[in-house]
This record gives structure tokens, C-alpha cells and sequence, in this order.
């Protein structure tokens, strides 16, 4: 849920990336935080197992700088993808201003990610959201992969609702910051269309 | 439906943090801060050099809402009151209502019983602020008054901020 303060001019705005395990979410973060300049980022914060898993989320403020006097700062945050963390997945999804679904391009894994939207669309209920009223981009990650599903097949399997997508590799960071900005854009819009 | 943001004005912001900064002093505290229950940090006062609040402030929503989630399983409305206690600092979290948490951060120079009392007293205080805060929210969005700062913002703008 965006924040507005007037006293220290500042708007913040919470982005949830979602999708299964091992998707790359935690791996688009840790991508921002390595090419965003030090002024403009905090510490990046995991909460993850032994063996490097989200365990609860991983956690990234960004202040990029300011829009009519007023600082912009998003708080982006992923999920644990692993499926016996869905009680997790839910109180991330709280107060969540735009969401970011990122869908693992290779073809064993496409049950996984009908089944993360289908979760990401109940969750979302449970805070009385509905994912259509909601700024909401999909990033089709791991495209310079061998096995990867055909975009046309991934969209109609994932985009019924035709939101923006983006191809990504999100390691090289292809199209990380695309994604970004785009779903930042639509919040800033939706903001603004409720103000 | 999306729930409305929280706005918070300037005479409010400044209630709040002259309520901190009392509890802070009486209850003898390093550090307090008041967070947005989703992991906005709404104010901070004391010894802050050093920690990083809006860490802290995103740590501390995830805290409350796992704890909220464990209550729920276990049928309780809410725990509204967490301590951890450290070798040095110890931090003290309870809610403000439905919308806020109030962090308190001590070590020996103060000691949990203090800091409950002073705490109560606070939570009092800033649950009446938010409760004005939601009223004038309720208002500003029924008269769908256009003075936000949100109005003049372009795509642009928020393009440029990425380059």
C-alpha cells in the first residue's frame, strides 16, 4: 500500500515479485541491486535457508530520485517460490502496490507456473485484491535457455488478460530493468488515477 | 478494490513525532519508530546513526505478520505486543491499531517493565492520531480533492528516474 508523507515529501510503493521456485526472482534483485548506484539503494535483505532458498523474502528499498519535490522510493520484495510457503507468500502480498509474475521459460516447468498465478491470484483475493484491478507485468525469464516454451504458447498459457510482458535472462540482467520500470510506471499511474 | 494508500499530512507527521520523542526520553530508549504495517517506516527519534530503519522497518512488518499468521492458526485475534531480547538491545514491538507498529529499542538504561508502561501510553496516544489520519483519508477521498502530488506526475518522470 503506497505511503504518501507530506511532512518528509516522500511516496513509497510496495512491488512483489511472484512466481514458482527457482524462477529468478531473487535473481532480478540481486541483479537491480548490483547496477543501481549506491546513493539510490539500501541493503539488500534475504531471508533465506542454508542452501540459499527464500525462506520468508528478500527485501530491496530504492530511492531513485525525485518527481515534482517529492522523493520516489519502491520497496520491491520477492516470495518464496516453493510451494509449502504459502503462508508466507500471503503476508507478503499485503498492502502490495504492483506485481511483477516471473514465469520460468523452460517447458518442465510451465505446470509450475499456472499453478504460482492460479496461487497468486487466491492470495491476492484474501486481501481483497483482484489481480485484474491490479498494476501487474509478467517477465518470461531464462530465454537463453535450450528448452525453453515457444513466447506465443507462454502467453496464452499466462497472459489471458494481455498485461505487458518481457523476455529476460535475468542473470545477464536482459530485461530486468525493463520489467521494473514498467510495472513502476503503472503504479505511479494507478496512484495517480485514485488521487 | 485496492486499499486506499496512507497520506500522511504535515501537523499529523509532526503529532507523531513529538509523541516518539517523548516516549523515547521518559522510557529512557535508544530508539523508536512507528512503521506502517506493511513495512513503511512512518517516523523514527533517538540514537538512529548507524541502523538501518528502513531495513528494520521491513523486518519488522514481516515479524508482526507472521506472528499475526501464527495467531490466526491458533485462533487469537492478534499477539499485539513482541519482545526479543538481545545480549545488549533489546526491542519491544507492539501495534497502533489496525494500521501502524511502534518499535521500541532499549538497553540496560531502561528495562522492560518502563518501557511497557510508557509504551501503553503512547500506543494510546498515536492510535487517537491515526484514528484522525484515516477520518481526514476518508474525507480527502470522498471529496476527491486533487491536491496530491501525484496529479502533475508523468510516465516520463518516472522514466527519467531510471536513467
Amino acid at each position: 500500500m503506497s505511503f504518501i508523507n507530506y511532512s518528509s515529501r516522500e511516496i513509497s510503493c510496495k512491488i512483489v515479485y511472484y512466481g514458482p521456485g527457482l524462477c529468478g526472482k531473487t535473481t532480478n534483485l540481486q541483479h537491480i541491486y548490483k547496477k543501481i548506484s549506491p546513493d539510490s539503494k539500501g541493503k539488500m535483505i534475504s531471508l533465506a535457508t542454508e542452501t540459499e532458498r527464500t525462506l520468508f523474502f528478500d527485501f530491496l528499498p530504492l530511492a531513485l530520485g525525485s518527481v515534482k519535490g517529492f522523493k520516489v522510493r519502491f520497496h520491491l520484495y520477492t516470495v518464496p517460490g516453493q510451494i509449502f510457503y504459502d503462508a508466507s507468500r500471503k503476508l507478503i502480498l499485503r498492502g502490495v502496490d504492483g506485481v511483477i509474475f516471473v514465469a520460468d521459460s523452460q517447458v518442465e516447468r510451465m505446470e509450475a507456473n499456472l499453478e504460482s498465478v492460479d496461487n497468486l491470484v487466491k492470495n491476492l483475493k484474501e486481501h481483497d485484491f483482484n489481480l485484474e484491478d491490479l498494476p501487474y507485468v509478467i517477465q518470461y525469464n531464462k530465454r537463453d535457455l535450450g528448452n525453453v516454451v515457444p513466447l506465443k504458447e507462454m502467453e496464452e498459457a499466462l497472459n489471458p488478460r494481455k498485461v505487458p510482458y518481457f523476455e529476460a535472462v535475468a542473470p545477464k540482467g536482459e530485461g530486468v530493468f525493463e520489467t521494473l520500470k514498467d510495472v513502476a510506471k503503472m503504479v505511479i499511474m494507478e496512484l495517480k488515477k485514485k488521487s | 478494490m485496492l486499499n486506499p494508500g496512507l497520506v500522511l499530512y504535515e501537523e499529523d507527521s509532526k503529532l507523531i513525532d513529538k509523541e516518539l520523542q517523548k516516549l523515547n526520553q521518559l522510557s529512557r530508549s535508544k530508539v523508536s519508530f512507528l512503521v506502517d504495517k506493511d513495512g513503511q517506516l512512518i517516523s523514527c527519534v533517538g540514537e538512529t546513526n548507524g541502523i538501518d530503519t528502513t531495513s528494520l522497518a521491513s523486518l519488522t512488518a514481516g515479524n508482526i505478520a507472521a506472528t499475526g499468521g501464527m495467531a490466526k492458526l491458533l485462533g487469537e485475534k492478534e499477539f499485539s505486543i513482541l519482545f526479543h531480547e538481545g545480549e545488549k538491545d533489546n526491542i519491544h514491538i507492539s501495534l497502533v491499531g489496525q494500521r501502524a507498529i511502534l518499535v521500541v529499542i532499549f538497553d540496560e538504561r531502561s528495562s522492560l517493565g518502563l518501557i511497557r508502561l510508557r509504551v501503553k501510553r503512547s500506543v494510546s496516544a498515536l492510535t487517537e492520531v491515526f484514528d484522525r489520519v484515516t477520518k481526514k483519508m476518508d474525507k480527502i477521498n470522498s471529496e476527491e480533492d486533487g491536491d496530491s502530488p501525484l496529479t502533475e506526475i508523468t510516465e516520463d518522470d518516472i522514466e527519467n528516474l531510471f536513467s
